[in-house]
């Protein structure tokens, strides 16, 4: 198991987000998360990088726990993690560039030549090649998140975590974004965890689907299994139809 | 007789209760404002803790501190000069309006220089950096949180502490004496200026008045006095922007937080170094 949350807990003040949360996510997989805006999706994600820190339960990833480790050696851990934000979270003081280089530079790894290969290269991947010089304002929400993309998979991380990577997007660019999803699974071999909550972009992009609800997994599945599922609260969310969620509620 | 006992009893109660209603909203707010400045004490502690932690991390904040020196301390030059500029104008106007007949005129020289270097430059100068460095780091720093450009620092594996605030911090700490020395400097060039040309006095006596009563430890008051407002600012400004939560609205709080706080905080520290040092 590459990531595996137990018994994840977390509460905001009165308000439980998650409750004793379950989910393993195996090598190489692509997972997808669905839920209802507000579930915690985005908070269970965070707790995997430890941006959040949850009141009970456990983290592991590639087997250590996360909540044990001390700041360097999570910093150590990051570096094999890449993390794409909803709103891509660009340095707005930066150029695409620059932005990209920002994980490679702190790795003290590589050589600034190296570090422009690996970034030209990355920003190729995500076909925003030519756009190096530009600053987060001066590119689309679409082209915005691609660059957050090239930034996580610069450091050619083991794993990479997707908050809402397909939000507002139109439905061309929501594709665009999912072929990409799909071809770094494929290309780089990682381990993806995809919260979203656009079941189109779930049926496309993943091996499973795991669906939460009040601050649990209610169910995991293949996205044959989450389609045919007789749940009425997954088959209210996937069919748009609250009147299922309530009645299960 | 037990009528009258009787209808006192209820009346003496319902007033008990009247005064209890009236006092209970504002013990309640004296009670919320204390846990929320002792909380607060208690989180920019934690704050101040983590710039601690991260002071080791040259290799993050190196980089990083000559960009800020130039941007908190050369790019507020024109308006800490311009304040101190016409200071120094306005102080060698009033004292000489002031001395009339009473005093000797070059004693202008000594009014100017004595409260431009003990008082004025470095605190005019400050509460003017108060409000164009530290409301310009709340924005940016809070900006970033709301944005979660702090928490993609973070994934990138970069204290965010040792990357955004040190840097700003010490670059406070040492610009801020260097802006003041130059405002110190202007504002007597400014005074001289309007004594030799409004007033009547020759360079001679003006410098004669600079030179009465001058001490060099008025310098090192003046510039360790800057040293502790780049401190207060900038440490502000990071507290507030770096503690910022929700959205543009929390951005402006935070900002106007940073300012009104580290104003206050320059007027305590300069009544601090008065008694401590003078």
């Amino acid at each position: 198991m590459s990531i595996v949350l137990a018994g994840v807990r977390k509460a905001f003040g009165e308000k439980v987000v998650l409750d004793g949360l379950d989910l393993e996510i195996l090598d190489g997989e692509t997972m997808a998360v669905i839920g209802a805006s507000g579930s915690g999706k985005s908070v269970m994600l965070k707790t995997i990088v430890r941006l959040i820190v949850p009141e009970a339960g456990q983290v592991t990833v590639d087997g250590l726990e996360v909540g044990g480790l001390t700041q360097e050696q999570m910093y150590e851990l990051r570096r094999h993690v890449g993390y794409v934000f909803q709103f891509a979270a660009l340095f707005d003081s930066m150029t695409v560039f620059d932005n990209v280089a920002m994980g490679l530079r702190r790795t003290r790894t590589m050589s600034e030549a190296q570090i422009n290969d690996r970034v030209l290269e990355s920003l190729r991947l995500v076909e925003m090649n030519g756009y190096e010089d530009r600053l987060p304002s001066q590119i689309s929400g679409g082209q915005r998140k691609r660059v957050g993309l090239a930034r996580a998979i610069a450091t050619r991380p083991k794993y990479l975590l997707y908050d809402e990577p397909t939000s507002g997007l139109d439905p061309v660019t929501t594709a665009v974004i999912d072929e990409l999803i799909q071809r770094m699974a494929r290309e780089l071999n990682v381990t993806s965890i995809v919260v979203t909550h656009d079941m189109r972009s779930a049926y496309r992009i993943a091996d499973r689907i795991a669906m939460l609800w009040a601050g649990r997994i209610r169910v995991v599945g293949t996205p044959d299994e989450i389609r045919a599922s007789s749940d009425p609260v997954v088959k209210g969310f996937i069919e748009g139809r609250p009147d299922l969620v309530q009645e299960a509620a | 007789m037990t009528t009258r006992t009787g209808g006192q009893a209820p009346r003496a109660t319902s007033k008990l209760a009247f005064m209890r209603a009236g006092l209970e909203a504002p013990v309640a707010a004296l009670g919320r404002g204390a846990i929320g400045f002792a909380s607060g004490f208690g989180r920019f502690g934690a704050f101040a803790a983590a710039v601690g932690r991260a002071v080791p991390s040259v290799d993050v904040w190196g980089r990083l501190l000559v960009l800020q020196m130039a941007r908190l301390g050369v790019a507020s030059l024109p308006i800490a000069l311009f304040i101190a500029g016409f200071t120094g104008i306005v102080l060698a106007l009033q004292a000489s309006y002031t001395f009339t007949g009473a005093v000797p005129l070059y004693f202008v020289g000594t009014l100017v220089g004595k409260t431009m270097i003990l008082e004025l430059g470095p605190v005019l100068t400050g509460l003017a950096l108060a409000g164009r460095v530290g409301a310009n780091i709340a924005a940016e720093i809070g900006t970033m949180r709301v944005t979660e450009q702090i928490d993609a620092l973070e994934t990138l594996a970069y204290d965010p502490v040792a990357y955004l605030v040190v840097p700003r911090i010490l670059a406070g700490v040492l610009m801020f004496p260097v802006v003041v020395a130059f405002a110190d400097a202007l504002g007597v060039v400014g005074g001289w200026a309007t004594s030799i040309n409004l007033l009547d006095l020759s360079t001679a006596e003006f410098i004669r008045g600079l030179r009465l009563f001058f001490r060099t430890f008025d310098v090192q008051y003046s510039l360790i006095k800057a040293a502790s407002f780049g401190l207060a600012v900038t440490s502000i400004g990071c507290f507030f922007g770096y503690s910022t939560k929700g959205g543009a609205e929390a951005v402006g709080w935070a900002t106007t937080q940073a300012v009104v706080v580290a104003s206050m905080l320059i007027l305590v520290l300069d009544a601090f170094w008065a008694i401590a040092l003078l």
